[in-house]
């Protein structure tokens, strides 16, 4: 059925959790392609295709952290849920936090859902391969993929 | 602190109200299933109107699309832009898998669309895998996390 690899954008400044996030997914079965910005404001040039990420092609899901230097994940999430080209991409929120205002500010702002990310690798490889399986095996995704 | 979960579960198929509440079931989760036959009901119960005067605010809500009344994308609309109900994760589950559907109920603000199988044991399957996820894997609002039966 998923013959086009699915496109994640992780959005996460701590360089660790990239690769381990990388790792994680590796392992799948699933076909994806995984594309990686640092902060928050080249995660906004990635969405929109300028700069250095002019032939970027529109991501099929973001992993998106909260606390990044430059722009922080809330206002990439507010900035993503009102633009009219990017509101229907799905964002997960990954993150250490589990801060109960964090979590309903941002359902409220328009994340598709919040996910705390653990502190040990067994357990950050379950959930990322939960997520994973979720979002590419039982949801159907905007495109149609 | 055993806190059950409430899923409140919109749906006119009384057939597929039945097969949900069974795959719940076997889910090892303490879930608490509400049920309502269509959109109008689904806001009276949300906004606590009528006969729905002392529910508790569900923590997922499961919609389904083409029912009477009130269709699913009409309650969507309305949560989303409802600031006391737009953080209540909504998990669209429905026979269709539109395209323009899929499309229009993401940019409305839906957290999963999940196409409805037809056959019983992919769809206990299906109901499990969303019950799994959004209550063993997410952190809902309120920081609730399902618990192990």
């Amino acid at each position: 059925m998923l013959l086009e690899g699915i496109e994640i954008l992780i959005v996460e400044d701590d360089l660790g959790d990239v690769e381990l996030i990388r790792e994680s997914l590796k392992m799948s079965k699933l076909k994806m392609v995984l594309n990686h910005v640092p902060d928050g404001q080249e995660c906004m040039e990635y969405l929109r295709m300028q700069g250095q990420y002019k032939a970027a092609k529109k991501p099929d899901l973001v992993l998106l952290d909260l606390n990044l230097p430059k722009k922080d994940g809330r206002q990439v999430l507010a900035e993503m849920k009102t633009d009219p080209l990017f509101k229907r991409i799905p964002v997960v929120i990954l993150t250490t936090s589990d801060n109960e205002a964090d979590i309903n500010k941002t359902y409220a702002l328009g994340a598709n859902c919040f996910v705390t990310k653990p502190v040990d690798f067994p357990q950050i490889k379950k959930i990322v391969n939960e997520i994973a399986e979720f979002w590419f095996t039982v949801v159907k995704l905007p495109a149609g993929k | 602190m055993a806190t059950d979960i409430e899923v409140l579960l919109v749906e006119d198929d009384l057939g597929d109200v039945e097969l949900m509440k069974e795959s719940l079931k076997m889910s090892k989760l303490y879930i608490n299933i509400v049920h309502v036959r269509d959109g109008q009901e689904c806001m009276e119960y949300l906004r606590r109107t009528g006969k729905y005067e002392t529910v508790k605010t569900p923590d997922l809500v499961l919609l389904d699309l083409n029912m009477p009344r009130k269709d699913g994308r009409q309650v969507l609309a309305e949560m989303k832009a409802d600031k006391f109900l737009k953080d209540i994760p909504v998990v669209v589950l429905t026979t269709s898998h539109e395209v323009a559907d899929i499309s229009k109920t993401y940019g409305m603000g839906a957290n999963h669309f999940v196409t409805k199988p037809i056959d019983f044991y992919q769809f206990n399957e299906i109901v499990n895998e969303i019950a799994q996820f959004w209550f063993t894997v997410v952190k809902l609002p309120d920081g609730k996390k399902g618990e192990a039966a």
